[in-house]
């Protein structure tokens, strides 16, 4: 009885530690997964962005209300934070193509594995590029409204910290580009 | 900048973002030359309502007092403070309050020592800080202890944890009330102190060095005092300086033991931002030094804006604000009693 025990419970903890409970999931699953997260966590990285942007934007607009429309581009930067996200989930689900493959299952495990990866990736780079374009955008709120030569300026580091998220997008597309999970159905 | 003080942000940064409107209302180099070009306190009027200050002598009868123009000032100040604070959520809402808590002790002791001359209250209530406000001052004229003091009027306001340290003082006299005020504000000073620590993050990082350079203020001032003073005894003078800042604990053990003003001079020689408070003017000119600080203080928070995402700024504008206060009344004053000569020495801002 104890050696049953022991020997089920070494078992177990090689199932879980050693991995192979990664390959009990299915392919399908990961790629879900993946295309869930990778809007899931731009829209968290966009929308942190614009709360930190509008709450600055809102109380320098009470002193000085010219800065009001210029600032919304701001916004828009953290906005297209979460454009990414939905750029490679659309990607992503295009390359679902149907029931499991059966005549070659290491491409389907492969397939799934690089979807999740791709939108962990993205994912992960959108949320802190949202945030920094938001702690961007609200600095550049406030010295745009005690100067407004500064605004441009600013806007030039908005666009570097956007970019943050394009990089991941690029890797992103670059990594589930090569890969189609299921068979094709026609 | 911690990335999770954006969190905070969230609450906080509508208001900063007020405050930094008012600060562009802070006047200028260009609004103090207009300033000191005046001929009369009514050209100042003038000069002030184009700022934003705008019409905040509007309906004051024609000859204007000084007073009056630093009362009305104050009120804008006070004002503008209300409007962030009502608006305010936790922890920004406390911080504000310990703000005006400072007030709130000058505010006590100038109850008390009006009382003690027989003064009327409800006229001395007129000539206490806005922003020092509490329900029970005017039971204050009652007080003849400190026991009474802590029992009557303290206990129901912020400052109650602060009175332990002071009630062994037994009748209240002018010596008491200095030692009371000082024990007070140790005691602000230091739970000040660990409460913007306790923040953290930015806030501590403006905040500390703000409230190390007011402690180390206090500290040389309370010598400074001192000097020529037989009552206060060299134990009882270490006991009042804060156990903050950069002269504790070293500089205050020396500073307790200091006789004369050289040696506090010679005491604070090594320390490189208090160096050159004693070598402007002379060690003789009390009001220099008193400038120095002013000036050292101006600076420091001047600093908080060059910073995002904390605290600071709040304190920094309303400690920027008085003194812009103290410049627009040095510049009346000089004008009314025809001074003109000695109309620079106020301390520019920005």
């Amino acid at each position: 009885m104890d050696q049953a025990l022991t020997s089920s419970s070494a078992e177990a903890a090689n199932y879980f530690f050693g991995g192979f409970f990664i390959a009990t999931v299915a392919p399908s699953t990961w790629a879900a997964i993946g295309c869930g997260l990778s809007i899931a966590l731009s829209v968290v990285g966009s929308a942190w962005g614009i709360w930190v942007t509008a709450s600055s934007l809102m109380g320098a607009a009470v002193g000085e209300p010219r800065i009001r429309s210029k600032n919304i581009i701001s916004i828009i930067f953290c906005e297209a934070v979460a454009i990414y996200g939905i750029i490679l989930a659309i990607i992503l689900k295009g390359r679902m193509e149907g029931p499991p493959n059966i005549r070659d299952p290491a491409g389907d495990y492969m397939a799934g594995y690089l979807m999740f990866a791709s939108g962990i990736t993205v994912g992960f780079c959108n949320v802190f590029s949202g945030v920094s374009v938001g702690i961007a955008g609200s600095g550049c709120a406030l010295a745009d409204a005690q100067n407004p030569v500064l605004f441009v300026k600013m806007l030039i580091i908005e666009i570097f910290a956007g970019a943050l998220g394009l990089y991941g997008v690029i890797v992103g597309i670059l990594m589930s580009s090569s890969v189609t999970l299921g068979a094709k159905v026609h | 900048m911690g990335f999770f003080s954006t969190r905070k942000h969230g609450n906080d940064g509508y208001l900063e973002g007020l405050l930094r409107g008012f600060r562009k209302g802070i006047l200028t180099a260009a609004d103090y030359a207009n300033l000191r070009q005046c001929d009369n306190l009514e050209d100042m009027k003038l000069h002030l309502s184009q700022t934003d200050y705008g019409d905040f002598l509007a309906g004051e009868p024609s000859p204007l007092h000084t007073t009056t123009i630093a009362e009305k000032a104050t009120q804008k100040l006070v004002n503008e403070f209300m409007h962030i604070r009502n608006q305010a959520v936790e922890p920004l809402a406390t911080f504000m309050d310990y703000i005006c808590y400072g007030y709130m002790i000058d505010n006590v002791v100038l109850l008390i020592t009006g009382t003690l001359h027989e003064r009327d209250v409800s006229e001395l209530v007129d000539k206490c800080h806005p922003l020092g406000m509490f329900k029970s001052m005017a039971t204050l004229s009652v007080v003849h202890n400190v026991a009474d003091l802590y029992n009557m009027v303290l206990i129901d306001t912020p400052l109650a944890p602060y009175v332990q340290e002071c009630l062994s003082e037994d009748d209240l006299d002018e010596m008491n009330i200095e030692i009371i005020r000082n024990t007070l504000y140790k005691a602000y000073l230091e739970d000040f102190y660990h409460y913007v620590n306790e923040l953290g993050g930015q806030t501590s990082l403006i905040m500390n060095d703000i409230l190390k350079f007011e402690a180390d203020r206090r500290s040389i001032n309370i010598t400074i005092n001192s000097f020529g003073s037989t009552e206060l005894t060299k134990d009882d003078r270490e006991k009042l300086y804060p156990a903050i800042g950069l002269l504790y604990p070293e500089g205050t053990a020396k500073l307790s033991k200091a006789e004369d003003v050289d040696t506090v001079r010679s005491i604070l020689e090594v320390y490189s931002s208090y160096k050159s408070f004693f070598s402007e003017g002379g060690v003789s000119a009390e009001t220099s030094l008193e400038d120095s600080f002013f000036k050292h203080e101006v600076q420091l928070n001047r600093m908080a804006f060059e910073d995002q995402f904390g605290y600071g700024v709040f304190y920094a504008y309303v400690k920027l604000r008085e003194q812009e206060i103290r410049n627009i009344v040095w510049i009346a004053e000089c004008i009314s009693q025809n001074m003109k000569q000695k109309i620079d020495q106020f301390i520019p801002i920005f």
